[in-house]
Order: C-alpha cells, then sequence, then structure tokens
C-alpha cells in the first residue's frame, strides 16, 4: 500500500484535546483509514480518553465507549457478544488501550477475552508510560528511564508483552510503530479480515513523556525501530514474521544503530549521560537488547 | 402454568431465561453457583438463545454485561459476596451509563474469615451505586422479581440496572414450589428491550468522556429522578403482575397483618419471612404486632416509613451492620421518620456471620420491646449473652 | 445526527471540540508550492489530521487547527515545510 492509496477516510476530528505531535492520534488515524466507520471502539483510561474532548462534545466520529481502566477486553467481549446476537458481523470492536491498561492493570480481562477467542481486535498503544496521569512508570517502561515513579531511572526491563499474547495462540498478533504507517495499516487491515482475537501493539513516542520536541514524534519511532529498542512482526497462527527494517536486522543484512542514538534524542535517559556518561547501564542496556535479538533469531529466523 | 419444585438460584436462572436476554456474562461464586451452572443448562439445552460469556472474574462480567447492554442488548448476571465487592467499580458504571443490567446478587458474609452463609453487608456496602435493590424472602418471589425487575429497570423512566437481592442457603439452595407461567405469558408481559441509548455506527456518539462538575451534577440528579419514578413505578408493574399472574409479594414494603398494629417489625429478606411465623404466634398471644418486610432498599421507600410510624412504634432487624454507626435498615429508617411522626424506633444486629435468626428469636427481639427491656440499639443474641 | 433522550455523559461529534486549536501555535508550517513533490508524508504523518490532499496531490494545511508541532516539516524530506514563528500579539 502506498501512501497516496491510504484512504481518505477519518475518524479522529481536527480540534481534539490531543498534545501537539501526539502519536495516539496519529496511530488512530492510520488504524481507521484500514478499519473505516463500521467500528466501535473501546477506550479504558488512557490519554485516549482526553483526546476524545469535553463532553457534550467528541472528537470521534465513530461510536466511543468509555469503560473503567481494568475494563477493556471485557467490555469489548460484552458489545462483541451483542452484536453476534444481533446478527451484525460486518462491524469490527476495537479495543484501544495505552500500555498500561494492557500490560498492567488491564491483562487479566484481555488474557480472558483472548483465551475465550473473542472476535475483536485489541490494539494497544504503547507509550511506554502512564503518560494520562502524568509519566509514571509501567511494565513496559525501559530499563533506566526516568519518570516520576523512577526518578533515577526504573530499575527492571520491560515486560515482553508480545511473548505473552503468543502464548495465547491466537490467529494474529503483530508489531507496529507509528513512524511506519504503511505497515500500520496492513496490519490492521489483515487484522480486520481475521475471525478471532487479534492484537497489535503500537510504539507511540510520547513527546512529553520521553522528553523530546515535539516535531520528533516519527524521528524517534523510526531510531526505536532502527536501533532494535522496538522490533516490527507480526504472528500468523504461530508464525513469526519481522518486517522492514527489523526483518534486515533479524537477518543480519543491516546493522542496528547502537541504542545510545535513540536515548540522547530524549530527555528520559539524560541521566545516563549527563553531568557523565553511565558507561554501566548504557552497556546493560546494550547487551540486553543485543540478547533480545539473539533470543528472536533463535526462535524466528527461518533457515 | 406450571409448578416447579426447586432451588432459588435454580429458580433465578429459569426467571432470567424465560426474560430472553440477548448477552449472559457471569463468574462462579459459592453460593451463585448453581445458577450460572443452571443457565449453562439452558444453553445446552437451547432454551437459552442469548449468548452465554464464561468470563475470567466478576469484574469482567459486570463489564462485558455494560458493553453488552450499551450495544443495545438485554443483559443479565448473577455474583455474590466478594464477586459483588469486585464488581464495584462497575456497578457504578452502569447506574450512571443507565444501562439496565439486571443481577441477582446472593447475599453472602464477607470474608476474611471464609464464610459463606447469609448476610446482607455485601448489598448493603453497593447501596450508593444507583442500583435498584430488591431483597426476597420466598423462591417464588425471586422468580416473580427477575421478571419485574427486568421491566422496572428498561422503563423509559427508569433505565437503571437492578438487583435482586436473596439469603444464602436458606433460599439459594432451598427448594420450595414456584409457580412458573408460560413462556407466552412473559412475552405478553416483558417487551422487547429498547434502549435510552446505544453505540451505533450509523449515529456514532461517545460515552464517558470528560464531563465537568455542572453536567456531572445533572448526571446524578437525573438518576436520583429515576429512582423516583422507580417508586411509583415499582408497584404499578406489581399489581400488573398480580392481575396477570394472581401473585403479590407486596411493592416497596409487604405489609403483614399491620390493621391495628401498635408495634410493627421490619425486616428484609429470609428473616421477613420467618417473621411472619412470629408475627402469627405473637397475634395468638394477643399482642398487636404486624411486619413490614421491606422489598426495595433502593429507591428507600421513606414515604412507606412514614406510614408506618405515625401508626405505630417500629423494631426493626437487621442482618447487617455499618460498622461505626449502626444497622442500615434501622438508620434509614429513622432518617425517613425524623420531623415526621413520634414513633419510637427500636434497632437490633441479628445473623450476622450467617447466624440462624428462628421465630422464637423474633418473639423474644419483639417481646423485649412490648415489655420495655429493650435499649433503643443493640446486638441480639450474641455468644455468652 | 440522532440526540438520545437520557441524561448521562453522552457526546455528539464536533469539528473543533477544544476549540480552535490552531492558537495553541507558536510556529506555523509553511508549504512552499514550488518544492512540494507531493510524497504525502506530511498528509499522512499529521497527528492532527489537518493536512489536507488535494486530487492533484497538492496539500493544504488547515490553520484553524494546526497546533504547530512541527512533525510535518521535520518529515518533508525535500524541506518545502518551513516552521515560522507566529507574528506577535
Amino acid at each position: 500500500m502506498a501512501i497516496k492509496d491510504l484512504p481518505d477516510i477519518e475518524c479522529v476530528i481536527p480540534g481534539s484535546a490531543a498534545c501537539p505531535g501526539c502519536p495516539a492520534t496519529l496511530g488512530l488515524r492510520m488504524v481507521f483509514k484500514a478499519l473505516g466507520k463500521n467500528t466501535i471502539m473501546v477506550v479504558p483510561a488512557c490519554c485516549t480518553a482526553v483526546i476524545e474532548s469535553l463532553y457534550p462534545n467528541t472528537s470521534f466520529d465513530v461510536p466511543v465507549m468509555n469503560i473503567a481502566f481494568e475494563a477493556a477486553a471485557a467490555g469489548a467481549s460484552g458489545i462483541e457478544a451483542a452484536l453476534r446476537k444481533q446478527g451484525k458481523k460486518d462491524t469490527t470492536v476495537l479495543a484501544w488501550a495505552g500500555d498500561g491498561g494492557t500490560y498492567d492493570i488491564g491483562i487479566q480481562a484481555l488474557s480472558g477475552a483472548l483465551e475465550r477467542g473473542t472476535n475483536f481486535i485489541y490494539i494497544c498503544y504503547n507509550n511506554q508510560i502512564y503518560s494520562n496521569t502524568g509519566i509514571q512508570r509501567s511494565g513496559a517502561t525501559p530499563y533506566a528511564a526516568w519518570t516520576t515513579t523512577t526518578v533515577t531511572g526504573k530499575t527492571e526491563f520491560r515486560k515482553e508483552m508480545g511473548d505473552i499474547i503468543m502464548a495465547h495462540h491466537i490467529p494474529y498478533s503483530a508489531q507496529a510503530c507509528v513512524s511506519y504507517p504503511e505497515d500500520l495499516y496492513n496490519k490492521v487491515k489483515k487484522a480486520k479480515s481475521i475471525k478471532g482475537p487479534k492484537y497489535i501493539e503500537i510504539l507511540a513516542p510520547c513527546p512529553p513523556g520521553w522528553r523530546f520536541s515535539m516535531d520528533k514524534t516519527v524521528e524517534i519511532g523510526a531510531l526505536a525501530v532502527e536501533t532494535g529498542a522496538w522490533a516490527l512482526y507480526e504472528c500468523e497462527n504461530d508464525v513469526v514474521t519481522f518486517n522492514g527494517k527489523s526483518k534486515l536486522i533479524l537477518e543480519k543484512k543491516i546493522e542496528p544503530k547502537p541504542i545510545e542514538e535513540w536515548m540522547k534524542q530524549q530527555g528520559r535517559f539524560r541521566h545516563l549521560f549527563k553531568p557523565e556518561r553511565d558507561e554501566k547501564r548504557i552497556k546493560e542496556i546494550q547487551e540486553h537488547i543485543n540478547q533480545v535479538w539473539e533470543r528472536y533469531r533463535k526462535c524466528y529466523l527461518r533457515k | 402454568m406450571k409448578v416447579m419444585i426447586d432451588t432459588g438460584n435454580y429458580v433465578a436462572a429459569k426467571a432470567a431465561v424465560m426474560a430472553k436476554p440477548d448477552v449472559i456474562a457471569a463468574y462462579p461464586i459459592t453460593p451463585q453457583t448453581t445458577l450460572v451452572e443452571g443457565i449453562a443448562r439452558y444453553v445446552a439445552t437451547g432454551e437459552f438463545k442469548g449468548e452465554y460469556i464464561c468470563v475470567e472474574s466478576e469484574h469482567s462480567a459486570m463489564s462485558a454485561c455494560i458493553g453488552a447492554s450499551a450495544a443495545g442488548s438485554r443483559t443479565f448476571t448473577a455474583t455474590s459476596s466478594h464477586g459483588l465487592l469486585l464488581m464495584h467499580e462497575m456497578l457504578h458504571w452502569a447506574a450512571l451509563a443507565r444501562l439496565p443490567v439486571i443481577m441477582c446478587n446472593i447475599n453472602r458474609v464477607v470474608g476474611p474469615g471464609w464464610n459463606i452463609w447469609a448476610d446482607q453487608n455485601d448489598s448493603i456496602a453497593q447501596r450508593d451505586t444507583g442500583w435498584i435493590q430488591f431483597y426476597c424472602s420466598s423462591n417464588q418471589e425471586i422468580f416473580d422479581t427477575v421478571l419485574q425487575s427486568f421491566k422496572l429497570g428498561e422503563h423509559k423512566k427508569v433505565g437503571l440496572p437492578v438487583m435482586i437481592n436473596y439469603d444464602a442457603f436458606v433460599l439459594s439452595h432451598t427448594s420450595m414450589p414456584v409457580y412458573v407461567p408460560e413462556q407466552k405469558e412473559v412475552d405478553d408481559f416483558l417487551p422487547s428491550f429498547k434502549p435510552l441509548w446505544k453505540l451505533d455506527v450509523d449515529n456514532p456518539i461517545t460515552f464517558g468522556n470528560i464531563i465537568g462538575p455542572a453536567y456531572y451534577e445533572k448526571v446524578r440528579k437525573a438518576m436520583q429522578d429515576a429512582h423516583e419514578a422507580a417508586k411509583t413505578l415499582v408497584p404499578e408493574i406489581a399489581k400488573e403482575w398480580k392481575n396477570k399472574f394472581g401473585r403479590y409479594h407486596g411493592d416497596l414494603v409487604e405489609r403483614y397483618k399491620c390493621e391495628g398494629a401498635e408495634y410493627i417489625l421490619m425486616a428484609m429478606g429470609a428473616i421477613g419471612a420467618e417473621s411472619k411465623v412470629a408475627i402469627d404466634n405473637l397475634r395468638a398471644e394477643g399482642l398487636k404486632i404486624g411486619l413490614a418486610r421491606v422489598r426495595t432498599f433502593r429507591p428507600f421507600p421513606a414515604e412507606e416509613m412514614i406510614k408506618l410510624g405515625k401508626q405505630a412504634d417500629l423494631i426493626v432487624i437487621d442482618r447487617n451492620i455499618s460498622i461505626g454507626s449502626e444497622g442500615a435498615l434501622f438508620n434509614e429508617t429513622k432518617a425517613s421518620l425524623y420531623n415526621k411522626s413520634d414513633a419510637k424506633v427500636h434497632g437490633f444486629i441479628a445473623g450476622l456471620g450467617g447466624k440462624d435468626v428462628t421465630y422464637q428469636d423474633i418473639q423474644n427481639i419483639c417481646k423485649k420491646v412490648i415489655n420495655g427491656k429493650a435499649k433503643d440499639f443493640e446486638w441480639y443474641g450474641l455468644e455468652g449473652d | 445526527m440522532k440526540k438520545y433522550d437520557v441524561v448521562t455523559s453522552i457526546s455528539y461529534p464536533k469539528k473543533g471540540a477544544m476549540g480552535k486549536t490552531g492558537s495553541w501555535r507558536v510556529f506555523k508550517p509553511k508549504l512552499d508550492k514550488n518544492k512540494c513533490v507531493k510524497c504525502l508524508q506530511c498528509w499522512v504523518f499529521c497527528p492532527e489530521g489537518v493536512i489536507t490532499k488535494n486530487k492533484d496531490g497538492t496539500i493544504d494545511i488547515d490553520y484553524e487547527y494546526c497546533k504547530g508541532c512541527g512533525v510535518c516539516a521535520n518529515v518533508c524530506k525535500v524541506k518545502a515545510i518551513i516552521m515560522e514563528r507566529e507574528a506577535e500579539g
């Protein structure tokens, strides 16, 4: 799908409450280009609940059900069951949640819905923090990153949500990034065509949360992929395929950029470089990423 | 009309299925378990034609019902005790969203320590969620109230979720004969669900985004108005039911032998049924006493309380305790009477933790009051007394 | 659009639900149509969806709602969009 061929349809109406440079609206625009307006969206507590803007107006042009923080997948299950009973087979049920609502408080309901075979698409837009509440750590926050609850840097590595999802052996799951809109579009389009539970995670670099200039959202996302901090892949019926630059890194056709190049651009890692370089932690992070990719290669590299 | 001899839970399952909900989402918990098993049997036999979602928690059960109801479906669920407490957040959600989810709650003790017997602290802890609350005292009343609740909750003037409470084991696991109408008769009584609003791709609205204080206050006020409307509709629906099926359990309050009574005993749930035996015995002794069994704790029947208070002194038995205060029914009865009647009101806590409350116990309580020996508020029959 | 007769938190779609968000801008994206190669990177990456594409592949920017984040200028490979400080007052 070439960019010029992406559908014109827009479901996020201009003049919303989103921060300038917001990756969530960027992602949502692509998601709805793929899903179209015959979609019902469930949103738990997350930035998107704010982006919708204030009652009695909304910035979304599809039906949206806000639901409690831990309840997105369960609420979607109910909507999906209702539509099935009503014989509305062509309406897509989309749960759109942040990493807090997915990795942490919402993981139980998500796991339950995946296990039950709920016919829906669950998308986690992952900005690696609780950004709506003002930048607190989540299970998706990377090691050493500053947040308001990890003031000297997080002391744990992030949860591998993609692996947890794959353990449910659902028909389709994928990782994408707002910086690769065609890849994201194709993944959502494919998810829409498959029956059963689908999970897509979109890396969503957050300018105020990651402490970078708001014009760099796309650049920071691309660097995450180029350094290997984030992988683009899809898993269809247990077969994992890496996409784009992640595929080239997996196959060792290109060398990933040093992780420093991604971290240096973000204020949340500033303490690793100033006032002096924290060699120990920078090395730990690089080694961790190398290990992750070695594991990917062992599991997913096809001879 | 057929007779079904079965436990409160199976009777509730039967009533729920006869209401033809589109979606049931539930999670098992003792002593509600046989209710969800009952639903599963109706799924297997094909008698239940809706979607049955076996969720992974009560929180998800209520969330799924909320999603389904918002998509325009009739919904039902059931729980008890800790399950109800886990739902607490979503109980508010359903009520504020004005979604008429219908739910049976089997009143059970809240731990620790683990105790599965009857006690109303679970549902009393949910009194401020905006749900309509019924308390039943027989299996027939459970059956009839479940069906009436769909009509009440889905009424355009109400549009609220309804909780039908009944005692663990005393009703949930005790078999009684129950008259079951024909499906066609139920269909005639209960119209199809017309939602107040719904998630509709042809009319995209956003439910529940950020709302300022002034608007939010109006949402609360509208819920209060809906409860006021329910005070009128509960009797109307009860009368319609009586005309159709010949059975009447009272509406907001069931009065029993209140004519000429100088004392009126008040209770909710199965103690209310046991109290009828006590009243018969006390009346046989020549004591002028009646029973007012409170069926709806929300909306609270304040006007009925005032009428009772103008007639007699009141004796309230609570199978719950608002720790640091008093029994919930006692408390709210007194609040209703304030400045409106000079009746003396006596409160007793009895039967917590599932302790048996027999008709002799109830007679003892009443006599203590009549003989002028009772304090304003006391615990009945504490171990060692 | 059908309005529901119930008092709860139901909101209806509206352009500029948060007002004219163009007033949030400090820097304004300025397009040089002569430099533009119609690659549509700015269109696809605009977080607010205020860049519209025309049939001939050219683009327009809706300044009423553009928040001035500068993503469009940053993704423009031929520097056809530059960010200019808004005039004072």
